[in-house]
């Protein structure tokens, strides 16, 4: 799970485990920050399964990949392994040198022909708009994670409580409806 | 959280908590750090509980120095700290490890391998053998919880500091642990004992107590034959993997059949269980991160091991590298991945900046302007004043457009390093800038020197009121403690008064007018002088006001705003534009201020902006 410091990847990513283990299984799960508030880029690996050795993910081995944002998405891309999933939010956040002209910010043909060589199961999804028509832009987090909760042997009622447990009552039901948009969104997207 | 057929409960917890949860059963009263990624959770969480003392020290110095003291008093007490905060404690470590303790005192060293957010790459490993005390490290999260238990009986019936390594990718991984204990506060221990021998150091009760750190060696060297966290498992006994903390696991999804040394405790290393490991095996092989430390205390047994002939010494290790080195080494078989990132556009890299606000942002401005250090940028002169830094957010104002500073070495080293290149006499101008946290960290015995020999540089203290760079935390100038109660605040000024500097000057951080005229009148006199900035970090206080706009109709896309280097500031399609979410209005205003046109104004609130 990839994005840009601020986005709120890593509480998606706190969420994605607590999910797992109420479902039972083990996990691991490792967000690399640098120095993430600061507009860095992040970067988590999550690993779920019956018994997980190490917290990092080798390239490659990736079944899912989750992107807040574009470059952030083509810049881990070849961790996804052959035929994986790549789940990207259609938003672009350019760095502060692609504003002073010392560096240019791919375009999509660019991003969408890198993902190409691995797999065809690329979802661009308009998570962002999404979130602002739900009146909140943090609520990409939970939108992402109802994107993803369509590929995971995870229940419905297990995802809801683990949002229950990880987000504050008061914009908890708002969350609850970010995350039924997500899954909507992601049946009405072709894949790219 | 969930529960266990036993009726314990599961719960996924970062290494951090783990220890601190694990600390928290064992009983400690007392923990004291000083907050360094990836270490500074631990105190965090410590903070959370009512029932124990934990504060956030000066530095890690004090920070030891608290927790010998309260160990004595037959406390259990953690400190915790990063890797390089143990070079600041370790004189009075090196004095614990001789005294030995009553009540058991733990040490957590987290390193940083990879320095993800450090200023160098060590292996504290080596600290356990140069001070002669036992060193424990998990390997995930359950065992950073299992092991503290044993810390601090290890550190009791061994009379020790005991060091608990972690690093980043312990410390801040999160996995399953099985919480079995609960909270209990030993108390046989409790009460001071008037016993020079052992605690008054004078060379003659030094002298006495070296014999008792060899004795107390040998038996921790039988001790380890026996810890429960040094396990052999059989496998396929063509190959034996010898390994510890997280390159364990690393090994084990790349090693599916060989078999398994794993050491819990890494000092002293079970010696016995070593030789029995090598002997079974047709050949061993060590998978450490870093120097070769286990490598080389069992080449030293005289038994041949490799490992660092393949193993890179420098760098985090992960699941990638340790299977290639075995492919190459020809241990399992597989095929080198090929990797695609030679395929892909040359991509915009992300660095870390200063926030939207910050109230670094305008000083180094000034100090761009003032010391024309943009020259730095086609390196046609030199720029007319050498700006010595230090360690925090600020340091980040290092990359162009602030090209903020010339050196950062360690926290409170600008002041010293400016003094040397004063006295190396080069002609030219030395200005120091250190943040608030740092100047109390270790700035102030710097300034003490500068007030004594005379210097004539100056001194920028940064007072963002916050310890921003790990986090926010707290520290004596904030006036709140880690567990966020009022306390005392100790003044920056009145220090620097008290030191006996005479050109002391207060400025506000957002008014670019006065750091202007502050800091050319500061630099340009001949005596020594400190300027404190002050303004409060954004981030932590979460102030903002109505965001700044541009009025295209006078701007002329001059582009003296994007030299402040604020990320709100962006140009899009050769057009300049404040993202309105980013920019936190006029509680800022540095860009209003830079701005010669006029064009950069708080939004309308009525317009649409
Ligand atoms: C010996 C040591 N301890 C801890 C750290 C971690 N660390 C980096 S910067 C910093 C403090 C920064 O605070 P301050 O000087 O107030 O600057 P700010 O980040 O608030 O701008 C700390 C604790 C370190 N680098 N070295
Ligand atoms: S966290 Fe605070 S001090 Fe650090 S860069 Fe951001 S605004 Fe500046």
């Amino acid at each position: 799970m990839t994005g840009v410091g601020g986005q709120g990847t890593i509480l998606a990513s706190d969420i994605l485990g607590e999910a797992a283990l109420l479902a039972g299984y083990d996990i691991k799960k490792t967000d690399t920050l640098g120095m993430a508030q600061r507009g860095g880029s992040v970067i988590s690996h999550i690993r779920i399964g019956d018994h997980v050795y190490a917290p990092l993910i080798a390239e490659g081995d990736v079944d899912i990949l989750i992107a807040f944002e574009k470059l952030e998405a083509i810049r881990w891309c070849a961790y996804l392994r052959t035929g994986g999933i790549a789940i990207i939010n259609d938003l672009a956040v350019p760095p502060l040198s692609v504003g002073l002209g010392t560096s240019r910010y791919p375009n999509d043909k660019e991003i969408l022909a890198a993902f190409k060589k691995i797999t065809g199961r690329v979802y661009f999804v308009n998570g962002t708009d999404q979130a602002h028509r739900l009146g909140d832009a943090r609520t990409l987090n939970t939108i992402m994670m109802g994107c993803i909760s369509t590929f995971l042997p995870i229940d419905i009622l297990t995802w809801k409580e683990a949002i229950a447990h990880r987000i504050p009552e008061k914009i908890r039901e708002l969350n609850f409806k970010a995350f039924d948009k997500g899954r909507e969104v992601i049946k009405h997207v072709g894949i790219g | 959280m969930s529960k266990t057929l036993t009726g314990t409960t599961k719960k996924l917890l970062s290494g951090n908590e783990a220890v601190a949860l694990g600390a928290y059963h064992a009983g400690i009263m007392v923990a004291a750090a000083y907050p360094g990624t990836p270490s500074t959770e631990i105190l965090e969480n410590l903070a959370k509980h009512h029932d124990l003392n934990a504060e956030w020290a000066t530095n890690e110095k004090v920070a030891m120095e608290i927790g010998i003291g309260s160990a004595y008093a037959g406390r259990r007490t953690l400190v915790s700290m990063k890797h390089i905060g143990l070079n600041v404690a370790v004189d009075p470590f090196m004095a614990a490890a001789i005294t030995g303790v009553n009540g058991g005192l733990v040490i957590i060293s987290a390193d940083d391998p990879g320095i993800h957010s450090s200023q160098d790459e060590q292996d504290n490993r080596h600290y356990a053998p140069f001070a002669k005390v036992p060193m424990i490290e998990p390997s995930d999260s359950q065992e950073a919880y299992d092991m503290m238990a044993y810390a601090f009986s290890i550190s009791e019936e061994f009379d020790t500091p005991a060091i608990v390594r972690l690093t980043t990718r312990i410390a801040h991984s999160n996995s399953l642990v099985e919480v079995t204990g609960t909270r209990k506060v030993p108390t046989e221990r409790i009460g001071f004992e008037h016993n020079v021998q052992k605690y008054v150091m004078l060379p003659v009760n030094a002298r006495f107590r070296r014999p008792f750190v060899e004795d107390r060696l040998v038996k921790l060297a039988a001790y380890t034959e026996t810890f429960p966290f040094n396990k052999i498992s059989w496998g396929d006994k063509k190959l034996g993997i010898i390994t510890s903390g997280v390159s364990y696991q690393y090994a084990r999804e790349v090693f599916h059949t060989a078999s398994f040394l794993k050491l819990g405790m890494t000092y002293p290393p079970p010696k016995k269980m070593i030789r029995e490991f090598c002997n079974g095996v047709d050949r061993a092989i060590v998978i450490e991160e870093l120097d070769p430390f286990l490598q080389d205390a069992i080449l030293a047994m005289g038994i041949a091991v490799t490992g660092k002939e393949f193993i890179p010494r420098i760098g985090e290790l992960n699941t990638q590298i340790v299977r290639e080195a075995a492919i190459k080494e020809g241990l399992v078989k597989g095929k080198s991945a090929d990797t695609l990132t030679g395929t892909l556009p040359p991509l915009p890299g992300r660095p870390p900046l200063l926030c939207p606000g910050c109230p670094h942002s305008g000083v180094f401005y000034t100090l761009n302007i003032l010391g024309k250090r943009s020259r730095l940028s086609d390196k046609s002169k030199e720029p007319e004043i050498i700006v010595t830094g230090d360690i925090g957010c600020y340091t980040l104002a290092t990359y162009p457009p602030l090209y903020g500073m010339d050196t950062a070495d360690c926290m409170g080293a600008s002041i010293g390093t400016a003094l040397g290149i004063e006295k190396a006499n080069i002609g030219r101008k030395v200005v120091a800038v250190i943040g608030d946290s740092t100047f109390l960290h270790s700035g102030i015995t710097g300034l003490v020197d500068a007030v004594y020999n005379n210097s004539k540089i100056t001194v920028i203290i940064l007072d963002n009121s916050t310890t921003a760079m790990t986090g926010h935390q707290e520290h004596p100038g904030t006036g709140k403690s880690a567990k966020s109660v009022e306390t005392q605040a100790v003044d920056n000024e009145q220090i620097v008064r008290g030191l006996g500097v005479k050109d002391v000057q207060v400025v506000d951080a957002f008014d670019l007018k006065a750091l202007r005229n502050t800091l050319k009148s500061c630099i340009s006199n001949e005596q020594l002088s400190v300027v404190i900035v002050r303004g409060d970090c954004p981030t932590k206080t979460r102030r903002r006001s109505i965001p700044m706009v541009i009025d295209y109709e006078t701007c002329t896309s001059c582009e003296t705003c994007l030299k402040i280097g604020c990320p709100a500031i962006q140009k899009v399609k050769d057009k300049i534009f404040i993202e309105p979410t980013l920019c936190i209005g006029d509680v800022c205003s540095v860009c209003r201020q830079v701005c010669p046109h006029h064009a950069i104004e708080p939004a309308k609130t009525t317009a649409k902006g």
